[in-house]
């Protein structure tokens, strides 16, 4: 390696909020590079895969999950509070996750319709993204994050750089991949050309539409999109469901999906 | 007048965030329970008003771990709803897929999880530090799994290709045909991990364990199957709910499953699997069991890790069999017309059963889903176990009986993010008589 080695290595924290667990699953799943990651960083908190709490402060620390209880929104505060850098890992970190589908519902009946005592829960009415509670340094997309971008990230971060990843839509990777477009050549509904960039374009080359994973891309032109999808012979209510998955919250989907709903089209409960 | 608490106030190496709490007074165990903090996502809720078609997609973010799983369950349940069966040759492509999953997760539980309380490590990387070629024999059988996800389903976390009635592209030859040398050199690896754990040291736990699986006419279960108990249950899969419920106990913060028949609880999982279907596991895997001192049945929770190692040499060889048989079949999916009805199903999971129902109107929107992950129904097995473990090992200090105890929990696999949507979340702070 041609940079000095620090005197002691970078000490990596990963914080678990409200999630599925599979953007820190990704670091597990970096088979080839996880002991050679774990050679270059101190592994100081990382409580799916290590039982040793190493107190803070953090160099980095990796988010994943989104904010859903008031115990959480505390307990942000206290993660940035010691780490020097942060960085949100995946969908939910980033943009609320499908939990957040409860901002567009009545949370008190999302809990009747769960629960049994449904007094026995506490929960907040929305799921936000960790950036409306504390400064995040870096924002990973994906659900899941790619793993390959996830090692990109935390590379950057320790050679001090800014990483290099596409902002563009989905549509440039399903060019660069050789894919037809699925959309053009089979009529098939797809979110690639609004979806951040990231994932390889999987789902045209498995002959799907895109289902927006990786959320907005920078500058989405949303009504075009939606003119689009309406020439595929979609309702209103259908685009603005589509919409309403993983990144429903994300800001650009978001306002798109609402503008749908009150253009009269029909809503999705 | 002693009273002792043994609190673990957040589990390690277990997916999703959960705590203990027991409670011993005058030698006795008073008090155990396995505290759920994972924030509910209200899957069950948010299905409401989806088309059917998506609840493969939607379900699969409850577990980045077992994705599969929740994808087989719900493609399979919406397919009885709309009263369509898929082709063999494309439920050979499905038991494909489970198969990558079950060796991911078993190995990563296996090596990652698990191991590190047999070796007194904290984690898999200190492990290497003494045992690297171990490590790294796992961590590329981990990555054989993956490999099948991904070729199969696209990716290995939350997987695209999982589509009702089929997939969206079924792979050519040669994407299959690319996984075969790894899963044949990753088969031998399993063997040899399996004399391994042989060697390691088990602590002496067993119990009489009303075991539940699904069994097929023909095979080891995965995608089909009747329900079966180790006390003579044997019933289809559409009857589940006539047979198991879910009930809140006051006492606890869960809703613990239970057979309705005697109010018991029951154990799903590898060594369930394994006890009712050990008759059809292949000759050189109950022999590769036997060498490694397993019988046809295993009551001793903290060999639960022998058992997923047989699993996984299991998987391993029906992979090689389904990769060197593969030829893409002729239709990726058939068509699937939604109609006024209700469809439920049950699979094998890596942790156990798992079941969904859906009830879904003529338009092909979701009207009511339900969904019984394993770690519900394990719930208040976890709990007894913890109980005779406590009660058996009283001798040991706070710190030892707390590992013990974190190490029998870490037995069951236990998915937090799974079972949240359905288990009662409190914070209890009210610790009344803690010591």
């Amino acid at each position: 390696m041609m940079a000095t080695a620090p005197r002691t290595k970078p000490k990596l924290a990963v914080w678990k909020f409200a999630s599925c667990d599979g953007c820190q699953l990704s670091i597990l799943d970096l088979e080839d590079e996880l002991l050679s990651l774990a050679g270059a960083v101190e592994i100081a908190y990382f409580m799916e895969a290590s039982s040793k709490v190493v107190e803070g402060p953090y160099d980095l620390s990796l988010v994943e999950g989104s904010i859903t209880t008031s115990h959480d929104a505390e307990r942000i505060l206290h993660v940035r509070e010691q780490s020097k850098a942060l960085m949100t890992i995946g969908a939910c970190a980033t943009a609320g996750g499908i939990q957040a589908l409860r901002n567009f519902a009545d949370v008190e009946e999302f809990t009747r319709a769960v629960y049994a005592r449904p007094d026995y829960i506490e929960t907040l009415a929305t799921s936000t993204p960790i950036a409306a509670h504390v400064a995040v340094d870096f924002e990973l997309r994906g659900c899941p994050v790619d793993k390959h971008q996830l090692l990109e990230v935390v590379g950057a971060f320790l050679f001090g750089k800014q990483p290099v990843l596409s902002g563009d839509s989905v549509c440039t990777e399903c060019k660069r991949r050789g894919n037809v477009c699925v959309a053009v050549a089979h009529g098939t509904p797809c979110l690639g050309p609004v979806t951040h960039a990231g994932c390889g374009a999987i789902c045209p080359a498995y002959n799907r539409g895109c289902y927006g994973c990786f959320g907005p891309s920078a500058g989405a032109a949303m009504p075009a999109l939606s003119h689009m999808l309406a020439a595929h012979g979609m309702q209103p209510g259908e685009i603005a469901r589509y919409l309403r998955t993983f990144n429903a919250n994300a800001p650009a989907f978001r306002a798109e999906s609402e503008r749908l709903d009150a253009s009269g089209g029909k809503g999705t409960s | 007048m002693t009273k002792r608490t043994i609190k673990v106030d957040y589990l390690a190496r277990v997916e999703g965030e959960g705590a203990l709490h027991a409670r011993i007074a005058n030698g006795q165990v008073e008090h155990v329970e396995l505290n759920i903090f994972e924030p509910p996502r209200y899957f069950e809720a948010l299905l409401r008003g989806r088309d059917f078609r998506e609840a493969p997609d939607i379900t699969a973010r409850i577990c980045g771990i077992c994705p599969v799983a929740y994808q087989m369950s719900a493609v399979h349940a919406m397919e009885a709803a709309c009263g369509i069966s898929l082709p063999q040759p494309l439920r050979d492509l499905r038991r494909l897929l489970y198969c990558g999953e079950w060796i991911q997760s078993h190995v990563l539980h296996v090596f990652m999880l698990h191991a590190p309380d047999f070796l007194g490590c904290d984690s898999v990387v200190e492990m290497a530090k003494t045992n690297a070629p171990l490590v790294q024999q796992a961590l590329r059988m981990k990555k054989a799994g993956n490999a099948i996800i991904a070729a199969v389903g696209g990716r290995e976390v939350h997987p695209i290709n999982v589509k009702v009635g089929g997939f969206y592209r079924t792979p050519r030859r040669d994407e299959i045909a690319a996984l075969r040398d790894e899963i044949a050199w990753s088969r031998d690896a399993a063997a040899e991990a399996l004399q391994w754990a042989a060697g390691l040291d088990y602590p002496d736990f067993e119990r009489d364990y009303q075991f539940v699986s699904l069994r097929a006419a023909d095979e080891y279960p995965m995608n089909a199957g009747r329900i079966v108990s180790s006390r003579g249950l044997d019933i289809a899969g559409d009857a589940y709910e006539k047979h198991f419920a879910e009930s809140h106990e006051p006492q606890s913060t869960a809703l613990h499953s239970h057979l309705i028949a005697d109010d018991s609880a029951y154990l799903v999982g590898p060594l369930a699997r394994y006890a009712l279907n050990f008759d059809c596991l292949p000759a050189d895997v109950q022999a590769a069991a036997r060498a490694a001192g397993l019988g046809p049945v295993c009551c001793n929770p903290y060999q639960s890790l022998l058992v997923r190692l047989v699993e996984v040499f299991y998987a391993f060889g029906e992979a090689l069999r389904l990769v060197e048989a593969y030829a893409p079949p002729e239709l990726a999916a058939i068509e699937v017309m939604p109609s006024e009805a209700s469809g439920c199903w049950a699979t094998e999971a890596p942790r156990g059963l798992l079941y969904h129902r859906y009830d879904i109107g003529a338009d092909g929107l979701i009207r009511e889903a339900k969904i019984v992950p394993p770690t519900s129904q394990n719930q208040p097995s976890i709990e007894d176990d913890l109980r005779g473990v406590i009660a058996t090992n009283l001798a040991l200090s706070d710190d030892a009986l707390r590992q013990r105890c974190e190490q029998t929990i870490r037995n069951y696999d236990p998915c937090i993010s799974c079972a949240t949507h359905f288990l009662q979340l409190t914070l209890e702070r009210d610790e009344k008589g803690a010591a």
